[in-house]
């Protein structure tokens, strides 16, 4: 725009020797502001506890899957004394006869002894196992990915006198049963979890945003369409929603490395414990794919916020 | 370049503030708008520049009826108005120079392609050593330029100014009055909205003067 030099204008101008010419330097949306970092503080302790509870939950899964698969690769062969047969003979042709079975990786046949010392946390020490029916096992170990004929191998062991299969068919269905429960009460923990992420992060996104009403107003006045303020503000917040994102993934990712390090090292009941329920604590390559998708997903989710709501404050201004 | 045809506006279920409007913005031309506190002069401004739609009449903007505008068309009709808000609505986080160059960024423009005129315009308004201060440190008068400066720096068919002198002293209100002249001499129809008599004496200009909700011109 060329002014004329009217000395009446000309007289509202700056003093001679301006340093060099300025540039736009700042960004269309503020950024550092205080509800920014708010907001990228709860984005990060939501997405850390989404992370924590995801985690949890595909450890549980895992384990539980393990501990069903353990137990469906073995059955256990009993053999009861009968009177009139000789105990020791019975077992040991019971173990031949599952030995040559298709399908049976490996049979072990408890001796008197071992035996024993499985009762020895119930009946004691020093326990003669001559004085009781005691049922001796045998147990079978099935080839992995092999469907064995328990009922062929029942009708075999008919020959065996007091012999009898327990394919474990009830603990499995219990143990279905239990780890299906787990599984299901972590998935609804998670999805409570995620809904309370999505709304707590949408409520931060939108106090962020409240502050940044009048650039929202200026921007709309001076013509930009809505379009373009939105996508600027979208652009911002999607940045703000992968920092807070990825700290918090970074901090849960962190966590469970960590905890997978400790489980692996050390030993002791405690651990011992909280690996049975657990597992190894790691949740390998598909578990960090999973926290990754969950940072981005919140991210798109901040973003998608700030978009929305800068289309009500435009609606409102309109 | 506007023309309103019995206009009337309303907010929500409240009295008729503006009534029966009808009048026309000539091309090149200047007036102020004036009237009594609470007399609809903001409200005026504001279907003008379009954050407003009359709940009744016609409007029609640079040949067009604004009733039937999409959103976007809007928003390129409101890129050939600049407009002067009574409390500046700067924005804090933005250099001086950043606030008035904000109507060419967001036209899309190359900074290179026009540093050099929002820098002479800020010199113009006395503003080329506050070039890299931002609006909570500038005075009153200071930031009331800057909103002038960004309010011409696209080169606006039609100036819309909502009290522009209400915040300085009468020799700035002067000088600043005699900046609206220079640009309306440069092609810009100018709509001073302002209750100061004093400074619509200095200049011999059309007056659109609204009370009770009717606009009474005075050629």
């Amino acid at each position: 725009m060329k002014m004329s030099d009217d000395p009446d204008t000309t007289d509202l101008a700056a003093p001679p020797g301006a340093e060099a010419l300025p540039s736009m330097r700042s960004p269309l949306v503020p950024r550092n502001s205080i509800s920014g970092r708010a907001l990228v503080g709860v984005v990060a302790i939501m997405t850390f506890l989404a992370s924590l509870t995801a985690g949890a939950v595909m450890l549980v899964r895992a384990s539980a899957n393990d501990w069903q698969a353990d137990v469906a690769r073995e059955l256990t062969i009993q053999v009861r004394p009968v009177a009139g047969h000789d105990v020791e003979s019975e077992v040991r042709k019971a173990a031949d006869i599952a030995r040559g079975f298709p399908g049976v990786a490996g049979v072990k046949a408890y001796s008197k002894e071992e035996s024993g010392r499985l009762l020895e946390p119930w009946l004691g020490t020093g326990l003669s196992l001559d004085d009781l029916p005691i049922p001796r096992l045998i147990v079978v170990d099935l080839a992995s990915g092999a469907a064995i004929d328990i009922a062929g191998l029942r009708k075999a062991l008919n020959v065996v006198a007091g012999a009898n299969v327990d394919d474990h068919r009830g603990w499995i269905e219990q143990m279905r049963l239990m780890s299906g429960t787990v599984v299901i009460g972590g998935i609804t923990i998670l999805l409570l979890v995620f809904a309370a992420t999505a709304l707590s992060v949408a409520f931060a996104t939108r106090g962020a945003m409240a502050s940044n009403r009048p650039t929202i107003e200026v921007l709309h006045f001076i013509g930009a369409t809505n379009q373009f303020i939105a996508g600027h503000f979208q652009r911002h917040f999607l940045l703000l929603g992968l920092k807070g994102g990825t700290i918090g993934g970074l901090a849960a990712a962190l966590f469970f490395a960590i905890a997978g390090l400790i489980s692996g090292l050390a030993g002791g009941a405690a651990v011992g414990e909280v690996s049975a329920l657990f597992g190894s604590f790691a949740i390998g390559l598909a578990g960090y794919a999973v926290l990754a998708i969950q940072v981005i997903l919140i991210a798109l989710l901040t973003a998608g916020t700030s978009g929305y709501t800068v289309h009500r404050t435009l609606m409102s201004i309109d | 370049m506007v023309r309103f045809e019995n206009v009337g506006l309303r907010y929500g279920l409240g009295p008729e503030i503006l009534r029966d409007l009808s009048f026309r913005i000539d091309p090149h031309s200047f007036q102020f708008l004036t009237g009594p506190s609470g007399a609809g002069k903001t409200s005026l401004l504001r279907l003008l520049f379009l954050t407003l739609q009359p709940t009744r009449g016609l409007v029609t903007l640079f040949g067009h009826d604004v009733a039937t505008l999409s959103k976007d068309s809007l928003a390129a009709l409101r890129r050939r108005i600049g407009m002067v808000f009574q409390d500046f609505r700067l924005l804090d986080h933005m250099t001086t120079y950043e606030n008035v160059a904000l109507p060419l960024r967001v036209a899309g423009r190359d900074e290179g392609s026009f540093r050099g005129e929002v820098v002479e315009l800020l010199r113009w308004v006395g503003l080329g050593d506050r070039m890299w201060a931002h609006p909570p440190v500038l005075s009153g008068g200071e930031k009331q330029r800057a909103a002038i400066a960004r309010a011409v720096i696209a080169q606006p068919q039609l100036l819309l100014a909502d009290e522009p002198t209400g915040n300085v002293d009468p020799n700035l209100a002067q000088r600043l009055l005699r900046l609206f002249v220079e640009l309306n001499k440069l092609g810009t129809s100018v709509i001073i909205a302002t209750h100061d008599i004093a400074l619509m004496d200095q200049y011999d200009a059309r007056r659109l003067v609204l009370h009770d909700g009717r606009l009474h011109v005075y050629e």
